[in-house]
């Protein structure tokens, strides 16, 4: 059975899952990211609060966080068809990985920011700073261990939902493990796949928490 | 006759608590005369943090006026306000600085904000180092520097953007009292050598008498009293300010026993 097709039906697997895990990463920053920041900035004791924007944000998170991914993955297929053209493979997978993805990571930017002292803060709108700087240098610049470790966090789970995206032919190492490891009763090449996606997480883990604390300059 | 400088009239602040309102200042006036080391003083809960806020409106006062060199500062836009911030300094009990830059950008942020180009500003941040005394480290993060060394920093990162006033909200607070000492030398010779006007906030007598030409005594959010430092310090007049020397005896005593 290990013949030449297998092994690279495996590699396209793992460029697959590598591909949609860092894909949807990549958009769900893309969205999350502003709404992480907006949450920070328009909190009780923010540097610009409003309540409204902060409760219609938490709301819209707070909903969309409680669907449940396989879920979520059936109810947008309307809306990936329209944007990738079909529904099936890792491709059409990105689009409900990123709606995932972007609220968590919204949360997750949230928390990070936060976690900046309110006296830095401070001291920089004493100086006259301008909020885009406030928000790069002081919040994104201080709070950069934390989302980094954040990104760590967020690969991780992605890469999780990306091989239950297997069950609808979502592509990708899960997919695999779908197919061979639960249709054909295959558990060699489950077992295969599972040691990959392992390995994968592992090897992200690891850059991630190296990368974070070479930036951190705090103790 | 001094020319006044710093006007504060008529500030009230109240915040609202759990257990009903906190009135942090009522009705507080004050005139602060051109290159005076101005020192408020009080015991904790005061009131004197939070006026020293409302002095560059990190704290909006719910009413009365804040005047700077006869600019009302209540009636500025967000952008005039933001632009007069950069030549209000403020130093902090907690230094502030920015744990993730070193030493070095920290100088240069104030002026990274204000557009200078980078090998101007930090040709200027070198510069300051120096007048604090820490160009060699230059490159060190503040988790490597002492309380007094944090707050060298601070003060050469004020003095980038060429303030003309100086705030301190208790800024040898952290610190011990030799520590405390050698901060409030190098505030004396910046006031002496670029004549900037100060207001340093403290709860401690002999901060006031190390380099307070004149204080105000603030007590329940309402100063009590407002005079030259001896005048107060020899017959002073209000309870607050005769708890306050009170305290400073018994911390004397302490330091001998």
């Amino acid at each position: 059975m290990w013949d030449e097709t297998m092994v690279m039906m495996l590699l396209e697997g793992i460029r697959d899952t590598f591909y949609m895990t860092f894909v949807s990463t990549f958009f769900g920053y893309v969205i999350g990211l502003p709404i992480g920041i907006a949450l920070t900035l328009t909190d009780q004791g923010g540097i610009a609060p409003n309540r409204t924007v902060y409760r219609m944000l938490d709301i819209v998170i707070n909903i969309t966080r409680s669907v449940p991914f396989l879920i979520l993955l059936i109810l947008v297929m309307p809306l990936t068809k329209l944007i990738v053209g079909k529904s099936y493979g890792s491709a059409a997978t990105i689009v409900p990985l990123t709606l995932a993805a972007a609220p968590l990571i919204g949360r997750m930017v949230e928390s990070s920011l936060k976690e900046v002292g309110q006296g830095v803060i401070e001291a920089a709108v004493s100086m006259g700073a301008k909020t885009t700087t406030i928000v790069f240098k002081v919040l994104i610049g201080e709070a950069r261990t934390s989302l980094l470790v954040g990104v760590t966090i967020v690969l991780g789970t992605v890469l999780g939902y990306s091989a239950m995206a297997g069950v609808v032919g979502g592509g990708g190492l899960g997919d695999i493990a779908i197919r061979y490891g639960y249709y054909r009763y295959d558990t060699g090449v489950m077992l295969v796949t599972i040691i990959f996606i392992v390995a994968i997480v592992q090897l992200m883990q690891g850059v991630g928490m190296f990368a974070a604390k070479k930036l951190d300059h705090r103790a | 006759m001094e020319t006044t400088y710093i006007e504060v009239c008529n500030l009230t602040k109240t915040y609202s608590a759990k257990n009903g309102n906190v009135e942090a200042l009522k009705s507080v006036s004050l005139s602060i005369p051109k290159n005076e080391i101005f020192g408020v003083i009080g015991l904790s809960g005061a009131g004197k943090s939070t006026l020293v806020r409302c002095l560059n409106l990190l704290e909006r006062p719910d009413s009365g006026d804040v005047f700077i060199d006869g600019q009302n500062l209540m009636t500025l836009g967000k952008e005039q306000l933001r632009l007069r911030r950069q030549k209000i300094g403020m130093i902090f009990q907690h230094f502030n600085l920015l744990e993730q830059q070193n030493v070095l950008e920290n100088v240069c942020f104030p002026m990274e904000i204000r557009g200078i180009p980078a090998r101007q500003r930090k040709e200027k941040a070198m510069e300051l180092l120096k007048k604090v005394g820490l160009t060699d480290k230059a490159d060190a993060y503040s988790s490597q520097l002492s309380g007094g060394q944090k707050q060298r920093v601070a003060i050469a990162r004020v003095l980038a953007n060429e303030p003309d006033i100086l705030l301190c909200d208790e800024a040898t607070s952290a610190l011990d009292p030799e520590t405390t000492k050698t901060i409030l030398d190098l505030l004396k010779s910046i006031h002496d050598t670029m004549g900037i006007t100060m207001v340093i906030i403290t709860h401690e007598m002999r901060v006031i008498q190390e380099i307070c030409t004149k204080v105000a005594v603030l007590d329940q959010g309402v100063v009590q009293e407002c005079g030259s430092v001896t005048k107060i310090f020899n017959n002073p007049k209000s309870g607050a300010a005769r708890r306050l020397l009170l305290m400073r005896e018994t911390e004397e005593m302490a330091d001998v026993g």
